[in-house]
């Protein structure tokens, strides 16, 4: 336990950041909406080098996520990208497509790799793979279970990030989904946003979806916390935590920084003292009626 | 003069076979190889897979006809899906098995450990979509890359310039909506895992749509037209000639859960298709009659995916699928005796005095009968065929071979 357990939070704007910062994340993951997936905000090469003078200020980490499924164009792009975040000397960058991984051996060799895929992020050997191509981290599918995230910490040398707070990508379809329905529809009009899908037939579970020229993006009905198993996840050793800040207002995510950041701080200094219902007690008051809390699939039998 | 095309090598007709005698009907109808499943780790665990033995005999007729065979092996593994993976490829290398077909890079990792031999695909799961990535496995040693659906014909040309590596790109069938290895919907809905072969289709189901406004959640969706995610199927039988120029080396074929009859329908109309360009480039037409054909198995409306545009309205389906499909497989050609002109059929769907039925053949075109008599085994007239598998006889109009299909209208 002597590692430090890092708490990373997605952030959507400078402003965002700072807060964050404030309220006691060691980390922000940001990125550039061409190039990176369901980030809360998108940050300009101007704005991740303020990102950057905010963190250093901060004595903080800034993770840049270039996680996209990179078509041919866009790959073209990545050379002078990555090169732009070497430049600013950015903490890591996160990506998914090993378009990226053989663009940065050129063009960011200094600038560690976090490995994210989401979805098939799921076994120690595929961490130590993606490690052996260097990799420093491997940031776990939400698929999976407690058992198996601790399985995946046990046989890897490597840092393993897991989220425990916040809503997960169930679908990423290149297609302008919604924008598609509305065609067929034939009806013009404008939608308020945020928008949700519910399987027909079943009233108790709200799926956002949106819309951006990553495609359409179908996400969890339910937000993850994991604040009580956080005793679990430290004595495990777990290098980062995450929460997920999307589609959640600045205020919320301070506050739910703030809670994880006293419980872990707590927790580091005495690791015997449980968990405090304070805890819950207080993300529960800020979490918005539409979200149910829930644990993801830690505690989930899955077939197949 | 030679032109690039014909100096090219002719694409592989790739299809699916869900079973043994799939595999059969798919060579037999013209696949240059199949793809199948086995026991483990692959991703259809409703298809009827693959045992060794079965495998073997698969491999072995295959091979007998010059057709190749690659086992998909394409789960995202967990922690605790490795047991036994080592042994089970070099089985499959054992057996002959050309190739293996698989997501997971550390399966790839190790595939290459325990049958080094054995030819290395990586699947359309792993959502490759530039040459860069391409690049990357080509380095790891893999053989060819299955594309991602999502890849436009131009994206495939600029590959196919810039690495050298065999590509495999999906021609027919249906298609994830999401890109492939990126959508837990199943698992979210249904506590089953999409990624290891537990897809409950969550993306064909029926949605409502809401808005989150002022007045709090309100639907947009009407109750008789619901908000649907599901994509046509492909079919790119018109397309030929720009699938060969841009450089795919093999035409794959979706479908391990469809018939023999939709398996060698489609097989059939590609290969005829593939075939006529390859005699005389310069003079190719299109011919209806393959797309007559192809529509006679087709599941769904058809669409041409992402290889001209990205996908629109069109190009889903809302609401329920319309049924495409005028026709039923209707039984197999057993036998075929010369000098009396009777076939004997084994029966798939029934059929019955008075009825009119197709049958197709392996390159061949089709022709349409009246069936006017049929015996059942023991020589026996009866009016209808309405037992599964049942062996019945009667004349047909013209000479048909063994692995003939009979189709009748639904």
């Amino acid at each position: 336990m002597t590692n430090k357990t890092e708490l990373v939070v997605s952030a959507g704007s400078v402003e965002e950041v700072q807060r964050l910062f404030q309220a006691g994340a060691d980390a922000v993951e940001i990125g550039q909406a061409r190039y990176s997936l369901r980030m809360p905000g998108s940050f300009d090469s101007s704005m991740i080098k303020e990102t950057m003078q905010i963190a250093r200020h901060f004595d903080k980490k800034v993770y840049v996520s270039v996680n996209t499924l990179f078509h041919p164009d866009l790959v073209e792009e990545l050379a002078s990208y990555l090169g732009q975040l070497q430049e600013l000397s950015v903490h890591a960058i996160i990506f998914g497509d090993p378009a990226v991984l053989m663009a940065a051996r050129e063009n960011a060799p200094t600038i560690p790799l976090h490995w994210s895929t989401e979805t098939t992020s799921t076994s120690y050997r595929t961490v130590n793979y993606w490690g052996k191509k260097g990799a420093s981290r491997a940031i776990l599918a939400r698929e999976l279970s407690f058992e198996e995230v601790i399985g995946v910490k046990q046989n890897t040398t490597h840092e393993v990030q897991v989220q425990i707070h916040g809503m997960t990508c169930i679908f990423h379809s290149k297609r302008s989904l919604v924008s598609n329905y509305m065609d067929h529809r034939k009806d013009g009009r404008e939608l308020d946003l945020p928008l949700y899908i519910k399987e027909d037939n079943r009233d108790d579970a709200n799926y956002p979806i949106f819309q951006d020229e990553q495609g359409t993006h179908v996400m969890s009905a339910e937000d993850i916390c994991m604040i009580e198993q956080l005793p679990t996840f430290i004595q495990h050793g777990f290098d980062a935590l995450k929460i997920d800040g999307i589609l959640k207002s600045a205020e919320y995510n301070e506050t739910v920084v703030s809670v994880y950041r006293r419980a872990i701080d707590d927790l580091m200094e005495d690791p015997n003292r449980g968990v405090d219902s304070a805890w819950m007690e207080e993300i529960k008051r800020i979490q918005p009626e539409t979200r149910p809390l829930g644990t993801g699939f830690y505690f989930k039998e899955q077939v197949y | 003069m030679v032109t690039a095309v014909q100096t090219r090598k002719k694409p592989e007709l790739l299809a699916p076979a869900g079973d043994l005698d799939k595999l059969k009907f798919a060579v037999m109808y013209g696949a240059d190889a199949v793809y199948i499943g086995g026991e483990k780790f692959g991703l259809r665990s409703k298809a009827g897979n693959f045992s060794y033995e079965k495998i073997k005999e698969g491999v072995e007729f295959a091979h007998r006809h010059g057709a190749k065979v690659f086992v998909a092996a394409n789960i995202i593994a967990h922690n605790e899906d490795f047991t036994g993976m080592e042994e089970y490829f070099q089985t499959l290398y054992k057996i002959g098995v050309d190739a293996v077909i698989i997501a997971d890079p550390a399966i790839i990792e190790i595939c290459a450990m325990a049958a080094p031999e054995l030819e290395i695909h990586l699947s359309t799961q792993a959502s490759t979509t530039n040459w860069q990535t391409l690049k990357f496995w080509a380095e790891e040693g893999v053989k060819r890359v299955v594309l991602a659906r999502e890849c436009t014909m131009d994206e495939i040309h600029k590959i196919k310039e810039n690495v050298n590596i065999e590509v495999e790109s999906f021609i027919h069938g249906a298609m994830c909506i999401s890109y492939s290895g990126r959508c837990v919907l199943s698992n979210h809905m249904t506590n089953r895992d999409s990624n290891r072969g537990g897809c409950a289709q969550s993306c064909r189901w029926k949605y409502d749509l809401f808005e989150d406004g002022e007045d709090g959640m309100e639907p947009i969706s009407p109750d008789d037209d619901s908000y649907t995610m599901g994509s046509k199927d492909l079919c790119m039988i018109e397309y030929i000639p720009d699938l060969i120029k841009a450089g795919v080396d093999s035409f794959k074929i979706e479908g391990r859960m469809k018939t023999i009859h939709y398996v060698a329908t489609v097989v059939n109309a590609y290969r005829r298709a593939i075939d006529a360009y390859y005699e005389e480039p310069e003079n190719y037409r299109f011919n209806e009659e393959w797309m007559e054909e192809i529509l006679k198995a087709a599941n769904r409306p058809i669409t041409t995916g992402f290889y001209y545009h990205t996908p629109t309205d069109v190009d889903q389906i809302f609401g329920t699928p319309p049924k495409v499909a005028q026709f039923d497989f209707a039984g197999i050609v057993l036998d075929y005796e010369e000098n009396t002109g009777i076939a004997t059929i084994e029966q798939r769907n029934r059929f019955a005095i008075g009825q009119e039925i197709e049958m197709i053949g392996p390159k061949r075109d089709r022709f349409e009968q009246k069936i006017t008599q049929i015996w059942d085994e023991d020589g026996n007239e009866i009016s209808v065929a309405n037992t599964p598998l049942q062996r019945v006889r009667f004349k047909v109009d013209r000479p048909v071979n063994a692995y003939d299909i009979m189709r009748k209208r639904k």
